[in-house]
Protein backbone atom coordinates (compact mmCIF):
# COMPACT_ATOMS: atom_id res chain seq x y z
CA UNK A 1 0.00 0.00 0.00
CA UNK A 2 0.77 3.31 -0.58
CA UNK A 3 0.97 6.20 2.08
CA UNK A 4 0.33 9.83 1.22
CA UNK A 5 2.73 9.93 4.64
CA UNK A 6 4.26 6.91 6.43
CA UNK A 7 2.74 6.31 10.11
CA UNK A 8 4.61 6.54 12.88
CA UNK A 9 3.57 3.69 14.11
CA UNK A 10 3.75 1.54 10.71
CA UNK A 11 5.67 -1.55 12.15
CA UNK A 12 3.49 -2.51 14.81
CA UNK A 13 0.27 -1.78 12.97
CA UNK A 14 -0.90 -5.68 12.76
CA UNK A 15 -3.23 -5.11 9.23
CA UNK A 16 -5.91 -7.65 9.15
CA UNK A 17 -5.00 -9.81 5.98
CA UNK A 18 -6.98 -13.35 4.02
CA UNK A 19 -7.21 -15.55 2.07
CA UNK A 20 -9.79 -15.97 -0.61
CA UNK A 21 -11.18 -19.00 -1.74
CA UNK A 22 -12.93 -20.11 -4.78
CA UNK A 23 -15.58 -22.67 -5.78
CA UNK A 24 -15.00 -22.06 -9.39
CA UNK A 25 -17.73 -24.91 -10.46
CA UNK A 26 -20.10 -23.05 -8.68
CA UNK A 27 -19.43 -19.52 -10.31
CA UNK A 28 -21.31 -17.96 -13.66
CA UNK A 29 -18.84 -15.57 -14.50
CA UNK A 30 -20.78 -12.15 -13.51
CA UNK A 31 -17.42 -10.95 -13.01
CA UNK A 32 -19.13 -8.79 -9.84
CA UNK A 33 -16.45 -9.78 -7.57
CA UNK A 34 -13.65 -8.51 -9.68
CA UNK A 35 -14.97 -5.92 -10.66
CA UNK A 36 -15.97 -4.27 -7.31
CA UNK A 37 -12.81 -5.66 -4.80
CA UNK A 38 -11.91 -2.80 -3.26
CA UNK A 39 -8.53 -4.04 -3.79
CA UNK A 40 -8.13 -5.36 -7.00
CA UNK A 41 -7.17 -8.67 -5.76
CA UNK A 42 -9.07 -11.02 -8.45
CA UNK A 43 -9.54 -11.61 -12.41
CA UNK A 44 -11.06 -13.84 -14.87
CA UNK A 45 -9.14 -16.85 -15.48
CA UNK A 46 -8.49 -18.03 -18.71
CA UNK A 47 -9.55 -21.84 -18.08
CA UNK A 48 -13.37 -23.13 -18.00
CA UNK A 49 -15.05 -24.31 -15.53
CA UNK A 50 -17.31 -26.83 -16.08
CA UNK A 51 -20.52 -25.06 -17.00
CA UNK A 52 -18.46 -23.00 -19.70
CA UNK A 53 -17.57 -19.94 -17.36
CA UNK A 54 -14.85 -18.12 -16.59
CA UNK A 55 -14.00 -18.53 -12.97
CA UNK A 56 -12.10 -15.32 -11.32
CA UNK A 57 -8.47 -16.31 -9.91
CA UNK A 58 -6.29 -13.99 -7.60
CA UNK A 59 -3.92 -12.23 -9.08
CA UNK A 60 -2.43 -10.42 -6.23
CA UNK A 61 -2.14 -11.54 -2.61
CA UNK A 62 -3.65 -8.42 -1.40
CA UNK A 63 -6.53 -9.62 0.55
CA UNK A 64 -7.79 -7.49 3.10
CA UNK A 65 -10.72 -10.22 4.67
CA UNK A 66 -13.38 -7.69 4.41
CA UNK A 67 -15.95 -10.16 2.94
CA UNK A 68 -17.49 -8.08 0.17
CA UNK A 69 -17.22 -10.18 -2.11
CA UNK A 70 -18.46 -12.89 -0.25
CA UNK A 71 -21.71 -10.32 0.17
CA UNK A 72 -22.10 -9.11 -3.40
CA UNK A 73 -21.74 -12.89 -4.74
CA UNK A 74 -25.01 -14.39 -6.18
CA UNK A 75 -23.90 -17.79 -6.08
CA UNK A 76 -22.28 -18.60 -2.63
CA UNK A 77 -18.55 -19.17 -4.50
CA UNK A 78 -16.42 -17.26 -3.05
CA UNK A 79 -15.36 -16.34 0.73
CA UNK A 80 -12.34 -15.06 2.43
CA UNK A 81 -10.91 -16.00 5.66
CA UNK A 82 -8.42 -14.80 8.35
CA UNK A 83 -4.85 -14.95 8.07
CA UNK A 84 -3.98 -13.99 11.75
CA UNK A 85 -0.23 -13.87 13.66
CA UNK A 86 0.89 -17.13 14.35
CA UNK A 87 2.38 -16.25 17.31
CA UNK A 88 -0.96 -14.37 18.53
CA UNK A 89 -2.96 -17.93 18.87
CA UNK B 1 11.23 -4.87 13.13
CA UNK B 2 9.84 -7.68 11.71
CA UNK B 3 6.33 -8.94 11.90
CA UNK B 4 4.94 -12.28 12.79
CA UNK B 5 4.23 -14.99 10.09
CA UNK B 6 0.80 -15.28 9.35
CA UNK B 7 -1.26 -18.47 9.36
CA UNK B 8 -5.00 -18.97 7.73
CA UNK B 9 -7.69 -19.71 10.02
CA UNK B 10 -10.33 -22.17 7.96
CA UNK B 11 -13.73 -22.29 9.65
CA UNK B 12 -14.70 -25.10 11.24
CA UNK B 13 -16.82 -27.57 9.35
CA UNK B 14 -18.84 -25.67 6.18
CA UNK B 15 -16.88 -24.83 3.14
CA UNK B 16 -18.73 -21.32 2.33
CA UNK B 17 -20.15 -19.94 5.69
CA UNK B 18 -23.97 -19.45 4.65
CA UNK B 19 -24.00 -23.38 3.65
CA UNK B 20 -25.68 -24.37 6.66
CA UNK B 21 -28.89 -22.07 5.07
CA UNK B 22 -28.45 -23.63 1.85
CA UNK B 23 -30.15 -26.50 0.37
CA UNK B 24 -26.90 -26.94 -1.12
CA UNK B 25 -28.24 -30.26 -3.08
CA UNK B 26 -30.34 -27.60 -5.57
CA UNK B 27 -27.52 -25.22 -6.33
CA UNK B 28 -26.55 -23.98 -8.60
CA UNK B 29 -29.82 -22.17 -8.49
CA UNK B 30 -31.59 -20.59 -11.52
CA UNK B 31 -31.02 -17.43 -11.49
CA UNK B 32 -28.96 -16.22 -14.39
CA UNK B 33 -24.84 -15.01 -14.37
CA UNK B 34 -25.68 -11.31 -13.36
CA UNK B 35 -28.62 -11.56 -11.75
CA UNK B 36 -28.66 -9.65 -8.63
CA UNK B 37 -31.41 -11.78 -6.43
CA UNK B 38 -28.96 -14.03 -5.55
CA UNK B 39 -26.96 -11.36 -3.96
CA UNK B 40 -30.03 -9.93 -2.39
CA UNK B 41 -30.74 -13.30 -1.36
CA UNK B 42 -27.30 -13.65 -0.09
CA UNK B 43 -28.02 -10.41 2.31
CA UNK B 44 -31.05 -12.01 3.47
CA UNK B 45 -29.31 -15.35 4.80
CA UNK B 46 -26.60 -12.89 6.07
CA UNK B 47 -28.89 -10.76 8.39
CA UNK B 48 -30.47 -13.88 9.29
CA UNK B 49 -27.29 -15.04 10.44
CA UNK B 50 -26.16 -12.36 12.55
CA UNK B 51 -29.52 -11.45 14.51
CA UNK B 52 -28.38 -14.57 16.30
CA UNK B 53 -31.83 -15.94 16.53
CA UNK B 54 -32.62 -19.56 16.57
CA UNK B 55 -32.93 -20.65 12.87
CA UNK B 56 -36.55 -22.66 13.74
CA UNK B 57 -37.87 -19.13 15.02
CA UNK B 58 -37.73 -17.94 11.39
CA UNK B 59 -40.18 -19.12 8.34
CA UNK B 60 -39.86 -17.23 4.60
CA UNK B 61 -42.43 -17.13 2.47
CA UNK B 62 -42.03 -15.92 -1.21
CA UNK B 63 -44.69 -15.88 -4.26
CA UNK B 64 -43.91 -16.93 -7.98
CA UNK B 65 -41.21 -15.33 -9.98
CA UNK B 66 -37.53 -15.57 -9.82
CA UNK B 67 -37.05 -14.20 -6.50
CA UNK B 68 -39.95 -16.64 -5.44
CA UNK B 69 -37.65 -19.26 -5.88
CA UNK B 70 -35.72 -18.30 -2.44
CA UNK B 71 -38.11 -19.98 -0.50
CA UNK B 72 -37.00 -23.13 -2.28
CA UNK B 73 -33.21 -22.54 -1.79
CA UNK B 74 -33.00 -21.96 1.90
CA UNK B 75 -32.52 -24.83 4.50
CA UNK B 76 -35.18 -24.06 7.19
CA UNK B 77 -39.12 -23.57 7.35
CA UNK B 78 -40.22 -22.42 4.12
CA UNK B 79 -43.23 -21.83 1.71
CA UNK B 80 -43.51 -20.92 -2.08
CA UNK B 81 -46.72 -19.83 -2.59
CA UNK B 82 -49.57 -18.73 -5.21
CA UNK B 83 -49.06 -16.17 -7.45
CA UNK B 84 -48.79 -12.73 -5.15
CA UNK B 85 -50.64 -14.68 -2.42
CA UNK B 86 -47.04 -14.75 -0.29
CA UNK B 87 -48.18 -12.22 2.16
CA UNK B 88 -51.64 -13.68 2.87
CA UNK B 89 -49.38 -17.04 3.60
CA UNK B 90 -47.10 -14.83 5.57
CA UNK B 91 -50.05 -13.63 7.43
CA UNK B 92 -51.43 -16.87 8.21
CA UNK B 93 -48.42 -18.20 9.95
CA UNK B 94 -47.64 -14.99 11.69
CA UNK B 95 -51.29 -15.48 13.24
CA UNK B 96 -50.64 -18.94 14.48
CA UNK B 97 -47.41 -18.48 15.79
CA UNK B 98 -47.04 -15.15 17.15
CA UNK B 99 -43.38 -15.99 17.88
CA UNK B 100 -42.09 -16.96 14.46
CA UNK B 101 -40.29 -14.21 12.03
CA UNK B 102 -41.49 -14.50 9.24
CA UNK B 103 -39.69 -13.20 6.11
CA UNK B 104 -41.43 -12.45 3.05
CA UNK B 105 -38.93 -12.73 -0.14
CA UNK B 106 -40.52 -12.23 -3.28
CA UNK B 107 -40.30 -9.80 -6.19
CA UNK B 108 -42.02 -6.49 -7.06
CA UNK B 109 -44.35 -8.18 -9.78
CA UNK B 110 -45.56 -10.39 -7.11
CA UNK B 111 -46.18 -8.07 -3.80
CA UNK B 112 -47.12 -4.97 -5.99
CA UNK B 113 -49.13 -5.74 -9.44
CA UNK B 114 -51.05 -9.68 -8.52
CA UNK B 115 -50.45 -9.04 -5.08
CA UNK B 116 -50.68 -5.42 -4.63
CA UNK B 117 -54.08 -5.83 -2.46
CA UNK B 118 -52.20 -7.81 -0.22
CA UNK B 119 -49.63 -5.72 0.68
CA UNK B 120 -51.31 -2.39 1.40
CA UNK B 121 -53.59 -4.63 3.75
CA UNK B 122 -50.79 -6.44 5.45
CA UNK B 123 -49.05 -2.81 6.27
CA UNK B 124 -52.39 -1.27 7.44
CA UNK B 125 -52.91 -4.16 9.47
CA UNK B 126 -49.06 -3.67 10.56
CA UNK B 127 -48.48 -7.64 10.65
CA UNK B 128 -45.16 -8.12 12.19
CA UNK B 129 -43.76 -9.73 8.61
CA UNK B 130 -40.58 -8.59 7.32
CA UNK B 131 -40.90 -7.82 3.62
CA UNK B 132 -38.16 -7.96 1.12
CA UNK B 133 -39.19 -6.86 -2.27
CA UNK B 134 -36.36 -7.80 -4.94
CA UNK B 135 -37.13 -5.19 -7.63
CA UNK B 136 -36.05 -5.85 -11.25
CA UNK B 137 -38.73 -3.48 -13.13
CA UNK B 138 -39.98 -6.69 -15.07
CA UNK B 139 -41.42 -9.97 -15.03
CA UNK B 140 -38.39 -11.67 -15.74
CA UNK B 141 -39.93 -15.52 -15.49
CA UNK B 142 -42.48 -15.20 -18.01
CA UNK B 143 -40.57 -13.47 -20.40
CA UNK B 144 -40.14 -9.79 -19.55
CA UNK B 145 -43.34 -8.01 -19.96
CA UNK B 146 -44.19 -4.64 -18.45
CA UNK B 147 -44.56 -4.68 -14.72
CA UNK B 148 -45.96 -2.27 -12.44
CA UNK B 149 -42.80 -0.87 -11.55
CA UNK B 150 -41.38 -0.97 -15.33
CA UNK B 151 -39.75 2.78 -15.67
CA UNK B 152 -41.34 5.02 -18.03
CA UNK B 153 -39.92 4.91 -21.48
CA UNK B 154 -38.15 1.42 -20.51
CA UNK B 155 -38.55 -0.86 -23.13
CA UNK B 156 -40.14 -4.43 -22.58
CA UNK B 157 -41.37 -7.62 -24.25
CA UNK B 158 -45.10 -5.75 -24.05
CA UNK B 159 -44.13 -2.23 -24.96
CA UNK B 160 -41.66 -2.30 -27.32
CA UNK B 161 -42.04 1.07 -27.78
CA UNK B 162 -41.63 2.34 -24.26
CA UNK B 163 -43.57 2.30 -21.59
CA UNK B 164 -46.40 5.14 -22.08
CA UNK B 165 -46.85 4.52 -17.84
CA UNK B 166 -45.66 5.46 -15.17
CA UNK B 167 -44.23 3.41 -12.34
CA UNK B 168 -44.68 2.87 -8.57
CA UNK B 169 -43.05 4.37 -5.90
CA UNK B 170 -42.72 1.46 -3.85
CA UNK B 171 -41.38 3.09 -0.37
CA UNK B 172 -44.07 5.66 -0.77
CA UNK B 173 -47.46 3.37 -0.99
CA UNK B 174 -46.20 1.13 1.79
CA UNK B 175 -45.56 4.54 3.83
CA UNK B 176 -48.91 5.50 2.64
CA UNK B 177 -50.32 2.60 3.48
CA UNK B 178 -48.88 2.37 7.23
CA UNK B 179 -45.73 0.58 7.16
CA UNK B 180 -43.48 1.24 10.06
CA UNK B 181 -40.29 0.64 8.70
CA UNK B 182 -39.52 1.73 4.90
CA UNK B 183 -36.16 1.25 3.46
CA UNK B 184 -34.48 0.95 -0.39
CA UNK B 185 -31.16 -0.05 -0.72
CA UNK B 186 -29.62 -1.72 -4.42
CA UNK B 187 -27.93 -5.11 -4.16
CA UNK B 188 -24.75 -3.22 -4.83
CA UNK B 189 -25.35 -1.71 -1.39
CA UNK B 190 -24.74 -5.39 0.37
CA UNK B 191 -23.33 -3.84 3.50
CA UNK B 192 -26.65 -1.59 4.21
CA UNK B 193 -28.94 -3.64 2.67
CA UNK B 194 -27.83 -6.58 5.11
CA UNK B 195 -27.68 -4.30 8.78
CA UNK B 196 -30.98 -2.79 6.76
CA UNK B 197 -32.72 -6.37 7.21
CA UNK B 198 -31.13 -7.32 10.67
CA UNK B 199 -32.79 -3.89 11.66
CA UNK B 200 -36.29 -5.17 10.05
CA UNK B 201 -36.43 -8.53 11.17
CA UNK B 202 -35.45 -7.23 14.76
CA UNK B 203 -38.26 -4.54 14.04
CA UNK B 204 -41.64 -4.84 15.37
CA UNK B 205 -44.36 -4.44 12.88
CA UNK B 206 -44.42 -4.63 9.79
CA UNK B 207 -41.16 -3.84 7.76
CA UNK B 208 -40.62 -3.72 4.01
CA UNK B 209 -36.98 -3.04 2.17
CA UNK B 210 -37.18 -2.54 -1.15
CA UNK B 211 -34.05 -3.94 -3.30
CA UNK B 212 -32.73 -2.92 -6.55
CA UNK B 213 -31.42 -5.66 -8.38
CA UNK B 214 -30.52 -5.76 -12.35
CA UNK B 215 -32.18 -8.07 -14.76
CA UNK B 216 -29.66 -8.51 -17.62
CA UNK B 217 -31.87 -11.10 -19.55
CA UNK B 218 -35.10 -9.96 -20.14
CA UNK B 219 -34.78 -5.85 -19.34
CA UNK B 220 -31.45 -5.06 -19.67
CA UNK B 221 -31.15 -6.98 -23.36
CA UNK B 222 -34.04 -4.69 -24.56
CA UNK B 223 -32.99 -1.62 -22.55
CA UNK B 224 -29.24 -1.61 -23.58
CA UNK B 225 -27.78 -2.22 -20.11
CA UNK B 226 -25.10 -4.88 -19.35
CA UNK B 227 -25.40 -6.39 -15.79
CA UNK B 228 -21.94 -4.27 -14.89
CA UNK B 229 -23.69 -1.18 -16.40
CA UNK B 230 -26.81 -1.81 -14.00
CA UNK B 231 -24.00 -1.88 -11.15
CA UNK B 232 -22.35 1.20 -11.97
CA UNK B 233 -25.87 3.21 -12.46
CA UNK B 234 -26.12 1.67 -8.83
CA UNK B 235 -22.67 3.30 -7.96
CA UNK B 236 -23.17 6.48 -9.50
CA UNK B 237 -26.56 8.14 -9.45
CA UNK B 238 -27.83 6.83 -6.04
CA UNK B 239 -27.59 9.19 -3.23
CA UNK B 240 -27.92 7.80 0.66
CA UNK B 241 -30.67 10.02 2.49
CA UNK B 242 -32.06 8.86 5.34
CA UNK B 243 -35.73 10.01 6.44
CA UNK B 244 -36.24 11.54 3.35
CA UNK B 245 -39.42 12.50 2.26
CA UNK B 246 -41.39 9.10 0.53
CA UNK B 247 -42.74 11.44 -2.36
CA UNK B 248 -39.22 12.55 -4.21
CA UNK B 249 -38.43 8.71 -3.75
CA UNK B 250 -39.34 8.06 -7.84
CA UNK B 251 -36.90 5.77 -9.28
CA UNK B 252 -35.60 7.85 -12.22
CA UNK B 253 -31.30 6.99 -13.05
CA UNK B 254 -31.51 10.11 -15.44
CA UNK B 255 -31.56 12.28 -12.29
CA UNK B 256 -30.08 11.25 -8.75
CA UNK B 257 -32.40 7.71 -7.05
CA UNK B 258 -32.49 7.87 -3.60
CA UNK B 259 -31.89 5.09 -0.59
CA UNK B 260 -31.71 4.74 2.87
CA UNK B 261 -33.95 4.25 5.53
CA UNK B 262 -36.97 6.75 5.36
CA UNK B 263 -39.69 5.11 7.75
CA UNK B 264 -39.11 3.96 11.21
CA UNK B 265 -41.71 4.16 13.84
CA UNK B 266 -43.01 2.40 16.44
CA UNK B 267 -47.19 1.25 16.32
CA UNK B 268 -49.27 -1.81 17.98
CA UNK B 269 -48.58 -4.70 16.03
CA UNK B 270 -51.77 -6.53 14.54
CA UNK B 271 -51.21 -10.12 16.60
CA UNK B 272 -50.21 -7.82 19.86
CA UNK B 273 -53.83 -6.54 19.48
CA UNK B 274 -55.72 -9.20 18.34
CA UNK B 275 -54.16 -11.33 21.51
CA UNK B 276 -55.28 -8.12 23.71
CA UNK B 277 -59.00 -7.94 22.29
CA UNK B 278 -59.67 -11.52 21.51
CA UNK B 279 -57.79 -13.83 23.07
CA UNK B 280 -57.51 -12.23 26.66
CA UNK B 281 -53.49 -11.77 26.47
CA UNK B 282 -51.74 -8.95 28.64
CA UNK B 283 -49.40 -6.61 26.45
CA UNK B 284 -46.36 -6.87 28.98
Amino acid sequence: MKYWRVPLDLDEVQVTRGVVHIIEDRCKGCGYCIEYCSRGVLEFSKEFNKNGYHPPRVKAEDCLNCHYCELLCPEFAIFSTELVAETAV
Amino acid sequence: MGKPALKEVIPESHPHPLEDLVRMDRIPHIWCSGCGTGSIFTACLTAMKNTGIDYNDFAMVSGIGCSGRGAGYINIDSFHTTHGRAIPFATGIKMAKPETNVIVFSGDGDLFAIGGNHFIHAARRNMDITVICVNNFIYGMTGGQAAATTPHNARSSTTMGGNPESPFNLPLLAYAAGATYVARWTMLHSRDLTDSIEEAINHKGFSFIEALSPCPINYGRRNKEKPLDSLKLYHDRTIIKNNADPGELAIDFRKKVILGKFVDVEKPCHDEEYGRMYLGETNE
